[in-house]
């Protein structure tokens, strides 16, 4: 039963304009503060003249996440489209979980969890560390400049996840290539990156082949194994831990590097790690829900069949959530961001993620400890039209 | 305080195992498991845990 107060207009609170970066805008946009100071939700407007609504507090993004009336899965009427991911479709590739609710999602992330405990995470630290080691040798023999996204941030989280999905030591030089492709917006275009997804699905189909019938100490043979997930599903889940994992770590940790070197009094401390995360939110635009019956949040009324767009930029600097949430300071206990989102979705891989930055940022400096930016800070080449916020190149010297 | 812990609900995210490692642990299948009660020293940890926790599985009964 509803009760609807006959004082209480009908109208929709104005509309403001779709987030999108823009050169001379800080991110996070200073109009989430506005939003944030707002009652109840802002409306917003897709390119597509969807009405979607924008959620902007720590406590309302988190309510959005867990709510059972708000649904990730993309075939639902008024799910939000925010523009190209670089994602196949998810009715051309079964397995890609994370446009699916419970309980159909469970049985993907159950048989991934093992995978990504803390404990086996810490495991892969010493292999991590030698793949760092490596690109530094690579980067430190080639001279005294580097684009440190291109030669350093871009390479190691496809490595890691070429080693742990068990691709050949003599084939991840092709898998690094081609995922390079897809998240290189300025220097791919639209067809190169198709063409880039179709190659790794292609060659993804045929390492699942190979492992079916041989075997490996790897996640592919592991997760055939479990029989939880049928082999024509294995192509989506993997696709989805390899564009999951790649891109938000390589701008993590190019970010990062950014921010340690304007506050150098932070480099070694690996507490940089959580504040970064929560400081840069690079999938701000990431968690895309629509709702599928009516709910309210924040005292607004969602309808079912109306997108949501929870920005965990505009969450993660919320002043009731973060004290001083637009200053970097590791020493704050942070761990309550949502960059990693929250709810059953949740990022799978977040240790991993932070055990790469964690050592990606220790050797960067410890063996580079001259390094410095080649180009002014307000001449980065921000990554304005891809979906995740980042640096399309990071020119340093040393 | 008592601790009461759902593995059915656990997505695997680890935040408990990584923030809270004297109390909690992740089994083989990934899923939360609780070590021990807290001791009294020990309950801004068991809060902590049952904040992050981001599907519900760690639920902290306070007195």
């Amino acid at each position: 039963m509803t009760y609807t107060d006959p004082a209480a207009p009908e109208t929709d609170p104005p509309a403001v304009d779709f987030p999108q970066r823009k050169p001379g805008v800080p991110f996070p946009p200073p109009d989430y503060a506005d939003y944030r100071d707002r009652k109840g939700l802002v409306l917003s407007q897709l390119s597509d003249g969807k009405r979607v609504w924008l959620v902007t507090r720590h406590e309302d993004v988190r309510a959005v996440l867990t709510s059972p009336s708000i649904s990730s899965n993309p075939e639902h009427k008024g799910f939000p489209n925010v523009g190209n991911l670089g994602v196949p479709k998810q009715d051309q590739i079964p397995g890609w979980f994370v446009g699916m609710d419970s309980p159909e999602h469970d049985r993907f992330r159950k048989a991934l969890i093992p995978e990504f405990t803390v404990r086996r995470v810490r495991a892969m630290k010493p292999a991590i560390e030698r793949t760092v080691d490596a690109q530094l040798d690579a980067m430190l023999a080639a001279g005294n400049t580097a684009d440190l996204v291109a030669d350093f941030a871009l390479p190691i989280p496809s490595l890691v996840i070429s080693a742990l999905l068990g691709v050949p030591p003599a084939d991840r030089e092709f898998f690094e290539s081609r995922t390079r492709v897809l998240v290189s917006l300025r220097s791919s275009t639209d067809d190169d990156r198709m063409a880039a997804a179709k190659d790794l699905l292609r060659y993804i189909n045929r390492l699942v082949e190979i492992k079916q019938k041989w075997g490996g100490d790897d996640l592919i043979t592991r997760l055939l194994a479990t029989g939880a997930i049928a082999p024509h599903e294995m192509s989506g889940v993997l696709m989805l831990l390899l564009i999951a994992g790649h891109e938000t770590t390589a701008n993590n940790i190019a970010l990062g590097v950014v921010t340690l070197l304007a506050n150098p009094q932070w480099i070694g401390d690996d507490r940089a790690v959580e504040e970064t995360l929560r400081f840069h939110s690079v999938a701000d635009l990431v968690s895309l829900r629509v709702a599928v019956q009516d709910v309210e949040i924040a005292g607004q009324l969602i309808k079912a069949g109306e997108g949501i767009v929870p920005l965990v930029a505009a969450a993660n600097h919320d002043e009731n959530a973060f004290e001083c949430p637009h200053a970097f300071d590791p020493s704050r206990s942070a761990r309550h961001h949502v960059a990693f989102g929250y709810g059953v979705h949740q990022c799978l891989g977040q240790n991993l993620v932070r055990i790469e930055m964690e050592v990606a940022y220790r050797k960067l400096f410890e063996r580079i400890p001259n390094l410095e930016l080649a180009v002014p800070t307000d001449g980065l080449d921000i990554k304005y039209d891809g979906v995740l916020y980042g640096l399309n190149e990071l020119p340093v010297r040393w | 305080m008592r601790i009461t812990v759902d593995p059915d609900r656990c997505v695997g995210a680890g935040q408990c195992a990584l923030n809270a490692p004297a109390l909690f642990d992740q089994d083989d299948d990934g899923l939360v498991t609780l070590l021990t009660e807290p001791g009294a020293d020990q309950y801004d940890k068991a809060r902590l845990a049952g904040a992050l926790c981001p599907s519900g599985a760690i639920t902290v009964h306070e007195g």
